[in-house]
């Protein structure tokens, strides 16, 4: 069986400056992986290379990207367009801002299902209605007439899950999608993903800072810095036994409940430093190379 | 853009219509009215009208309005130096000035954000293209343009409309192309993208109903603008054909014996300014009703 998500040697440059220099992972059908890196390791970029939404200044230089056995590079934007929102979802960053503000939600659903699906607009709204329930949105008739601004972040964040697996999507790119929103909604965004991912059947690939909500929810996991993929594995295994340095680290400097807050330790400069001169031996290696 | 308009505005319940009718404030409600006004009356001209505009009656020239010493209760606000009823050359002239405004106007927004949106989201060469026609478009006087314009076509209603559309499309497409860049930069226009819109489908369904509030504006304040386009060409004589009644011409006819009788210059400036503040009113009253963001 063809891996849902294949990365293969991924290099994306913005300008001269590597954002991705290399990057290899998979997303089996079902999974959940866990893409963890501080802020500027290029975990967003890699999410937005799948979906096709790199910055217009951003180019693949090498590397493949395969969903499902198919080379997501080679497509032709029709094919693309097809897939995406179908087969492939987002669960965006923000969710107070990644709503049409002058839309009102039952439209904005609706719109999805007919696009993809056919749906009459009848049948889209009623549609719409269910997969509010599913998202534990009481009275989802009214919340269909309301516009984004009405409702709470936490809400808003529900209606972008809702949307995002309304079509059975094969995978969900969940960019730190609890990111934005208070520590008490955050429980209930990750159990009500896991809840869909299972209904749906879904592969999710879940990008975040947070080796907290990587424990809770990942089966595996990759540790992405500075472009490049550090460590990869279970995600039990990973977190009890980091093999690399700065998984080490980066344990050291998340806080627990079972340790006192002065056991936490930064990410030591002279990793960071050690880790990007390495990088940057990448980048002369490459440029080296006959092209 | 006028479906878009219409989906926003007959999908809201009564309670909200209200709630945004109320937003308008007294803008809205004043401009309402003074527009409701001029259609109305440009509408039933033959109704309203107590003579005939072409009618003339030598006998009874430059009769001051019915309140004035000599004012004649036949003429409620007297006659032009051919004995011609003001009141009904008013009336009529309204016509012209609806006309004009609604095709005009419509017609330059049409052409304005189908350009505009164009720019705005392919960028390069395109918006290069397009931006760089609107600069040198906008380097021309505009008033210049209209005239040469309606004297190369000939007068007649269409000429003028023409004139206007040609010079006024650059106003919609500048305003639709930045902000259509801004709005493609949104999240929630990144988020369409990744639901597998088509360009098109992303800029009818997400991005141009963010952008009625403001087009809504823009329109009427062109609707204004054109009835002084009308007026300027008329006044120097190269609208519509010399006997139909317009402001313009009447405010040239009045010029000449404006120490004899002032009312006949007076009465189509006034009812110019008012059909204009009415517009831009209701424009700016329906942009605050018409936003659902600031409605709470």
């Amino acid at each position: 069986m063809n891996a849902t998500l294949t990365v293969e040697g991924l290099k994306v440059a913005i300008g001269a400056a590597n954002v991705l220099r290399g990057v290899s992972l998979e997303v089996q059908p079902g999974e959940v992986r866990g893409l963890v890196g501080e802020s500027g390791a290029g975990k967003s970029m890699l999410g937005r290379a799948v979906l096709g939404l790199l910055p217009a200044n951003a180019t693949i230089t090498s590397g493949q990207i395969a969903f499902e056995g198919r080379d997501l590079l080679a497509m032709t934007e029709t094919e693309r367009r097809g897939l995406l929102g179908r087969r492939i979802a987002l669960i965006p960053q923000d969710p107070m801002t990644s709503l049409n503000p002058v839309k009102r939600i039952g439209a904005q659903i609706g719109n999805l299902l007919r696009h993809h699906l056919g749906l009459p607009k009848r049948a889209a709204l009623t549609r719409a209605a269910e997969l509010l329930t599913e998202v534990a949105i009481r009275e989802p008739e009214r919340v269909l007439a309301l516009y984004p601004h009405e409702i709470s972040g936490g809400m808003r964040q529900r209606v972008l899950i809702a949307m995002a697996f309304a079509c059975d999507p094969a995978l969900v790119i969940a960019d730190e999608p609890t990111t934005a929103l208070d520590v008490t909604v955050q429980r209930q965004v990750l159990q009500l993903v896991e809840r869909l991912r299972l209904r749906h059947g879904s592969a999710i690939l879940f990008v975040t800072h947070d080796l907290g909500v990587v424990a809770k929810i990942c089966r595996s996991m990759s540790v992405l810095h500075a472009g490049r993929v550090l460590e990869e594995g279970e995600t039990a295994d990973v977190l009890v036994r980091p093999r690399h340095a700065y998984t080490r680290a980066l344990l050291a400097a998340t806080p627990r409940a079972d340790r006192p807050a002065d056991a936490l330790r930064p990410v030591p400069p002279a990793l960071i430093e050690q880790l990007w001169s390495e990088a940057h031996r990448l980048d002369r290696a490459g440029e080296a190379r006959p092209a | 853009m006028a479906d878009a308009m219409a989906d926003i505005a007959l999908t809201l319940p009564p309670s909200r219509l209200l709630a945004g009718l109320k937003r308008g404030g007294a803008r809205l409600w004043v401009g309402a009215a003074l527009v409701a006004v001029l259609v109305l009356v440009a509408a039933f001209a033959p109704v309203l009208a107590p003579h005939d505009p072409l009618e003339q009656d030598l006998m009874s020239a430059q009769l001051p309005p019915a309140w004035m010493q000599g004012g004649d209760h036949a003429y409620l606000l007297g006659t032009d130096s051919l004995g011609r009823c003001v009141l009904s050359r008013l009336i009529y002239s309204a016509r012209i000035a609806v006309a004009v405004a609604l095709i005009a106007a419509t017609l330059a927004a049409l052409i304005g954000v189908a350009l505009g949106l164009f720019a705005g989201s392919f960028g390069g060469w395109v918006d290069q293209l397009i931006s760089r026609l609107i600069d040198v478009w906008m380097a021309f006087p505009p008033v210049l343009l209209s005239i040469v314009l309606a004297a190369v076509i000939g007068a007649g209603l269409t000429s003028v409309i023409a004139a206007i559309v040609v010079v006024d499309w650059t106003r919609f497409a500048r305003v639709v192309r930045a902000e259509t860049m801004v709005q493609l930069t949104r999240d929630y226009a990144a988020a369409a993208r990744v639901i597998g819109l088509s360009r098109a489908k992303l800029l009818r369904l997400e991005v141009l109903p963010n952008l009625v509030p403001l087009l809504v504006t823009l329109l009427a304040v062109e609707m204004g603008i054109a009835i002084l386009v009308e007026v300027i060409l008329s006044f120097v004589g190269i609208s519509v054909a010399g006997d139909t009644p317009t402001w313009g011409s009447m405010i040239a006819e009045g010029r000449q014996i404006v120490y004899q009788a002032p009312w006949i210059m007076a009465l189509p400036i006034v009812c110019i300014i008012s059909s204009v503040i009415g517009l831009n009113l209701l424009g700016d009253g329906l942009r605050l009703a018409l936003d659902p963001v600031q409605r709470s």
